[in-house]
Order: C-alpha cells, then sequence, then structure tokens
C-alpha cells in the first residue's frame, strides 16, 4: 500500500510497539504532525524539546523500554542535544527523530538547518540522516535495533522534509543487516570460572554494582549473587535500587559522596569486582588509589569500557543477562559455604565501619534537614515509589537517604549531571507507569530549569509529587565554594522574588509549602494522598553540606565527615 | 608506539565524520590516516597510523573505533608482515644549472618526475614513510615549494586479507 513517509515514521513506530512519543512541531515535521494526528497516535507536548527528550529518557528508565522523541529541524533539534547528551552518558535506549529541511536545501544555511547529525555525532550511539524515503524503513527498523540492543544508547533520525512528503509501498524489513554491529550476548565462560577461583581466594572481596544492573534488569541475579556469597556489596549512584538500600550486605554509594564503609572498603578489599559499572572518576577520584590492594574484576557488555579508566585483572564481557545467572550457577555447585566466600572477619570489619560512622549532618539539631525530607518520603512510600531527581545536594541526599528497593526505581542524571532532567524525566515515567508514585526531587536551582513543564505535567493530569529543597542557593556550587573558595560565594544564590507554590499553582499544579519543622510531617503525608499533581517547596537552611566527601585527587578513605558551618 | 591499523567500514554517508570525531573526542594520537575503496563495492578501507602510550591506549582505540556501527573490522597489522606504501609529491625548484643534480637524486631514490618546467620540477615517490621523509629532506637544498602526501597504506603478504584476519 503506498504510503506518505509521515505515514511510515508511524507504522515503524507501531511495529516497535512504541506506545507513546514525546514530542514538539515546526515546521520541518509538519507532515509527521498531521500524521499524528490522522492516525491519532499517542503523544504528549511537551512545552520545550528538552522537556520531550528527558521524557523519553525517563519513560526508557523507568521500563528499560526505548523511549521516543520528535522535534523540529534547526532550533528543534538543539534543543533536542543536552537530553541526548545526558541519555547518552547513561546508556539510555532512545530514538530521537527530528525534521531536516528539504533535500535541495540541505547545505545551504536554508531557513532552521542545523546539521544535528554532525552535532549528535559524539552523543549518539549512532544517527542517520534520512533524504530517500526507500530508506526510511530499514532506518527506523536499524535504529531501534541499535538503541536498545548491547550497551543501550540514543541513535537521532534526521528525516528531511521532503521524505514526509513522499510516497512508499510499505513494508517493515523483519530482519536488520548491519555489516559492523553485533550485539554481544554470551561471552567467553571460561572466564567465569577464574572469577571464581579469584573470589575463592580473597579474603576481603567486595561487589560493586552499577548502572547496568539496572539497565538489564538483573538486579535478582546480584541478589542472588550476594545471598550465595554475602559479600559485601557497594553501589554507584546509578546502581542504586538493585539491592535494598538497608540489606545487611548493602554498605551504600561509593565515591566522592559515598559512605564511610563503601569508601573504606574499597580501599581495603583485596578483590573488586565491578558489575556494570564504568570507573567514573565521581566514584574512583584519583584512579592510581582506587581499590590498590584489590584483583580487579570486571563485568561489562561493552568491551570498550574494560581497562579505559580502572586496569582490570579479570575481564566478563558479555550481557549481565548470560553473565550473572552463569556465574550464580557456578557458585551453587561449589557448595561452598557463605562464610568460606565471606570471611567472619572482613564482614566483621566492614559492619563495624558501617556502624561507627553513618550518615552525618553539619546542621544543629532543630531547623528541618534535608536528610530527615527523604527518609520521611521513603518511610511513607515504602521504599516502592520511582524515584527521580535533579542535580545538586538534593540528589546526592536522596542517593544516600532514600531506601530503594527496586530496580529502575532511581531515575538520576548521572553522567551528564544535567539539571532540569528530573521534571520531565518523571513525566515520562508517570506516563508509562500510572499505578506508581512518582516523586521528584528537585531544588530551587534545577526545577527553573524545565519549569515549564509543569504545564506538561497539570494538562495531562499526571500525579507527579514535586519536593523542591529549597536551601535558596545552588547549594553544590555553595558546598564547593564553602569548602575550596574561603566561603566566596559568587553567583550561587537563588534568593529572590521566586514564589515556586505561586509558580506550580499558576501552571494548575497544586502548591504545598512548609517552612517550620513541625509541619513537615502533616504536609508530606497529605501531599503523597493528594490526587493530581502537587508540587511541595520546602525551606531549608542555606549551609547544609553534603558529607562524607572526597575532596577532587583525595583518596577515598580520605573523607571529609564533617562540615563547615556558616 | 606506532602501530598500523586497517579499518574496514561500510561505505556510507557520514562514516568518516563519526571517525574522525571519535578520534578528537577520545584524544588519540593519529599519525596518519588514508581512505579508500577496495575490491568491495560497498567497503572503504582506512588505514589509520596510531601513537600510543602502551598497548591498553591502543586496546581503547581499536575498541572504540570497533563501537561504530559502521565500522566492520579492525584488523592491527603492526606485526603482520605486511608492506606498507605512502605516495608523495614533491615540487621542487630546478633551474639549467641545479636540474642535472636534481635528476640524480631522483634516480637514486628511485622516485620519477612526472612535471617539468622552467622553474619547477614534480617528482612522485612511493615508499615506505622513511624513504619519503629522506627524499624530503635532501630536495630542502633545492626548495620545496608544497608537498602532498597521501599518509600511508598497508597490506599483510600472504593470502589472508585484512577482513579474514
Ligand atoms: C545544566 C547544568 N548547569 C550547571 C550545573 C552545575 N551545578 C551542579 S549542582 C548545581 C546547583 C544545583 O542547585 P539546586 O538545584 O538548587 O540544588 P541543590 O544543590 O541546592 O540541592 C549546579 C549549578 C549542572 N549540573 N547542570
Ligand atoms: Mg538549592
Amino acid at each position: 500500500m503506498k504510503m506518505l513517509g509521515a505515514e511510515v515514521v508511524i507504522e515503524c513506530l507501531k511495529a516497535e510497539e512504541v506506545d507513546i512519543v514525546f514530542g514538539y512541531p515546526g515546521g520541518a515535521v509538519l507532515t509527521l504532525y498531521d500524521a499524528l494526528f490522522k492516525t491519532d497516535f499517542p503523544h504528549i507536548l511537551t512545552r520545550h524539546e528538552q522537556g520531550a527528550v528527558h521524557a523519553a529518557d525517563g519513560y526508557a528508565r523507568a521500563t528499560g523500554k526505548t523511549g521516543v522523541c520528535f522535534a523540529t529541524s534547526g532550533p528543534g533539534g538543539t534543543n533536542l542535544v543536552t537530553g541526548i547528551a545526558t541519555a547518552y552518558m547513561d546508556s539510555i535506549p532512545l530514538v530521537a527523530i527530528t525534521g531536516q529541511v528539504g533535500v535541495s536545501l540541505i547545505g545551504k544555511d536554508s531557513f532552521q538547518e542545523a546539521d544535528i547529525c554532525g552535532i549528535t555525532t559524539p552523543i549518539t550511539k549512532h544517527n542517520y540522516l534520512v533524504k530517500k524515503i526507500q530508506d526510511l524503513p530499514c532506518v527506523m527498523k536499524e535504529a531501534f535495533y541499535i538503541a536498545r540492543t548491547g550497551r543501550p544508547g540514543p541513535v537521532l533520525i534526521d528525516i528531511s522534509k521532503d521524505v514526509f512528503n513522499d510516497t512508499l509501498d510499505f513494508v517493515y524489513p523483519e530482519t536488520v543487516c548491519l555489516r559492523g554491529y553485533r550485539s554481544l550476548f554470551a561471552g567467553d565462560s571460561s572466564q567465569i570460572d577464574l572469577v571464581i577461583e579469584a573470589l575463592e581466594k580473597a579474603e576481603k572481596p567486595v561487589i560493586f554494582v552499577g548502572g547496568g544492573v539496572n539497565i538489564s534488569g538483573t538486579s535478582q541475579d546480584v541478589r542472588k549473587l550476594i545471598n550465595l556469597t554475602g559479600i559485601p556489596v557497594i553501589s554507584s549512584l546509578m546502581g542504586l535500587g538493585c539491592i535494598p538500600s538497608d540489606a545487611p550486605e548493602h554498605l551504600g554509594m561509593v565515591g566522592m559522596h559515598g559512605t564511610y564503609a563503601a569508601n573504606m572498603a574499597t580501599i581495603d578489599c583485596d578483590l573488586l569486582m565491578g558489575i556494570g559499572v564504568r570507573f567514573d572518576d565521581r566514584v574512583t577520584s584519583l584512579v592510581q588509589n582506587f581499590a590498590p590492594k584489590a584483583t580487579i574484576i570486571h563485568f561489562d557488555i561493552d568491551p570498550a569500557e574494560v581497562n579505559k579508566n580502572v586496569r582490570a585483572d579479570l575481564k566478563v564481557i558479555g550481557d549481565l543477562r548470560w553473565s550473572l545467572p552463569l556465574l550464580c550457577e557456578k557458585i551453587a555447585e561449589r557448595n561452598v559455604t557463605k562464610k568460606q566466600w565471606a570471611r567472619a572477619e572482613w564482614v566483621g570489619l566492614v559492619q563495624e565501619w558501617k556502624r561507627e560512622k553513618p550518615l552525618a549532618s553539619s546542621l544543629p539539631a532543630g531547623g528541618i534537614r534535608p536528610q530527615t525530607v527523604i527518609e520521611k518520603v521513603s518511610e511513607l512510600t515504602q521504599g516502592e515509589a520511582i524515584i527521580v531527581t535533579d542535580v545538586g545536594q538534593h540528589q546526592m541526599w536522596t542517593a544516600q537517604s532514600y531506601n530503594f528497593n527496586t530496580q529502575r526505581s532511581f531515575l538520576t542524571s548521572g553522567g551528564l549531571g544535567t539539571m532540569g532532567y528530573g521534571l520531565p524525566a518523571a513525566i515520562g515515567a508517570q506516563i508509562t507507569l500510572p499505578e506508581k508514585n512518582v516523586i521528584l526531587f528537585t531544588g530551587d536551582g534545577s526545577i527553573m530549569m524545565n519549569c515549564q513543564e509543569l504545564a506538561t505535567l497539570a494538562d495531562n493530569g499526571l500525579p507527579v509529587k514535586i519536593i523542591v529543597m529549597n536551601n535558596q542557593v545552588l547549594g553544590m556550587v555553595n558546598q564547593w565554594q564553602r569548602m575550596f573558595y574561603g566561603k566566596r560565594y559568587s553567583y550561587s544564590s537563588t534568593k529572590g522574588c521566586t514564589d515556586f507554590v505561586k509558580l506550580a499553582e499558576a501552571m494548575g499544579v497544586a502548591g504545598l509549602r512548609v517552612t517550620k519543622p513541625e509541619e513537615l510531617n502533616t504536609v508530606l503525608e497529605k501531599a503523597l494522598k493528594m490526587e493530581g499533581p502537587v508540587l511541595v517547596d520546602i525551606l531549608l537552611p542555606e549551609t547544609e553540606d553534603v558529607l562524607p566527601m572526597v575532596a577532587p585527587g583525595g583518596r577515598l578513605d580520605q573523607m571529609v565527615l564533617r562540615g563547615i558551618i556558616g | 608506539m606506532k602501530y598500523t591499523l586497517a579499518v574496514l567500514v561500510e561505505n556510507r554517508p557520514g562514516v568518516l565524520t563519526h571517525i574522525s570525531g571519535l578520534i578528537s573526542r577520545r584524544a588519540f594520537n593519529i599519525e596518519s590516516i588514508a581512505a579508500g575503496p577496495t575490491e568491495e563495492v560497498d567497503t572503504t578501507r582506512i588505514t589509520i597510523g596510531v601513537e600510543v602510550e602502551d598497548e591498553f591506549e591502543l586496546e581503547q582505540v581499536v575498541n572504540q573505533l570497533s563501537k561504530l556501527v559502521n565500522v566492520i573490522k579492525i584488523a592491527n597489522i603492526t606485526y603482520v608482515d605486511s608492506i606498507q606504501r605512502e605516495l608523495a609529491l614533491i615540487k621542487v625548484r630546478a633551474n639549467k644549472a641545479n636540474r642535472s643534480d636534481l635528476v640524480d637524486v631522483v634516480e637514486i631514490f628511485r622516485a620519477k618526475i612526472v612535471d617539468v618546467n622552467r622553474e619547477t620540477l614534480v617528482v612522485e615517490l612511493s615508499g615506505e614513510e622513511s624513504k619519503i621523509d629522506a627524499l624530503c629532506e635532501v630536495l630542502t637544498d633545492f626548495g620545496i615549494l608544497e608537498i602532498v602526501r597521501t599518509g600511508r597504506i598497508a597490506i599483510s603478504r600472504g593470502p589472508v586479507p585484512a577482513k579474514d584476519m
């Protein structure tokens, strides 16, 4: 059947089982939007293209499905850039579809022309410029295949306006033919035997879980591994949720704002088994000093991650859905007791660290402590909510204090650290998981970076609960200025006339405010019970620090444990 | 350490952008890069000369390049018995007085003169990079006006092609 290019795009989305797209129209995608209209394909109009791409990202992170967003040529495409980079850094499967100017106008600096393929080459897993309608079905098929297989990532398809208007006898290809792309599943199982040998020899082993576990959805396998061995676990920011935060074996997050126990264990361990991690500098600090005594084992799907930052003694390359079950199976066969995998002295030592120095606050009792806000929400939601954050101190406090229980329940921009990610990502998550409590912890700085999406939230009646951790400062910047720049608070205050409650109300979101500690519990309880979207503006002291903190370039066991007041 | 990689890529638009973009953003130290068509119509072969600190850095270069969707195969032919060649065209000042000296030099290097006029001539030489470097050095005395070099290309000896290595 003859079909318009725009209709071909919609048919391909259906074939890929895409149930919703996020986007923003414009000249180059008018025909595409006309096809949306005619086919009644589900689409959410965000209020900015950045909102659309982050929403698609939140949708993908919460479910593991591929998120899809649309934007027009030129500024539409360039507005996607931050969101694509955010998804790229955290390996999130996305397909971004942009319109491009007419074929004969490409390369002529035409109205609303931007070379979005050129711009996004370093931040996409792959991208395409489609100038002929004959290429469209194949490109769509390949794009989805590439985005979701192997190490997932964003793929951009830039489609010339002429292609949307051209016609084609549509057949969706059943298979892809990519000569240069193989998505690896199973790897070399003999490596796993070597891992087991190393584990048997180790006296102080640590398991280090990361975003790869959440992405591959293998938290059950990780939990099984821990159950079998009792080996202490540390987590990266992106790995949170793969095992319950309060599991006895869990020492917490590791790195710059890692827990005392997790950081000490990293320095002292004699074996560190990284699973779906990429040894980011916020985790390792100076790589030379990272896990200095340890045999490093690295499980990852991407061979390029191994030996990139930290040298691995053993590597298990393959999908965690292959390697982890196999590892568990082989461990179970050994008939070795938990005590032999995780020796009592070592477990005793790490537990001692955990007890000795729990997370601290530098605030005097009395005011509202940000950690208390998160603990309260954690308690009210039983750790069952989808937690979304923006970037800054509130993000770190959420990572430290929320009691995560399930995989894919913590959506945060880890690699790129994108302020403004939170609200649209929460929208994406809530749309795909309508039954879930979706809670956004944001800051007074971050919320303003995509606050226009309050309108999207309200107009779609999405019950996201927004908690503005309002310390009236760009807190994380402020903290660095306090610690390393002689308290010269250069442009890090947000104090001004903005009223977040009114802002919310203006866009149709209910607004509540907490100014005194005694109001906190009742207001939070009320907000969580309310039906539609709610924003709670919580006034917090300005000068709380995120602790512990490893100063840049410091060693993980050299933590600042107490903050500087004032 | 210097290595030679034979990179087979799909002949699609944007491939070279992806490769050069990756090289620059990962700050890989590339000495030379030469691309051209191959025995298969839809395949381009790129010979990349790379300089790295150690084997780990080389592993990164290979692994990162391999991740590009259009890269079909990378063969490290550094340690394979292979023939390496570069083509250079060099425009040199030449007048009546020194032309015969120049011709001598050209002959010694087994190079070719491919253009002559009253003031200059163009020398063509194909060979290993070091040989071209040496010729350029000698020609400096005569006055070089311009040099154009292709960057090295390489092929293994024996029957096995890079795509099967
Ligand atoms: C888009 C973007 N711009 C700048 C930064 C640098 N930055 C990191 S945290 C931060 C402060 C965030 O302030 P706020 O949202 O109020 O959170 P808080 O730290 O106060 O909890 C800034 C400016 C960033 N991460 N992202
Ligand atoms: Mg703030």
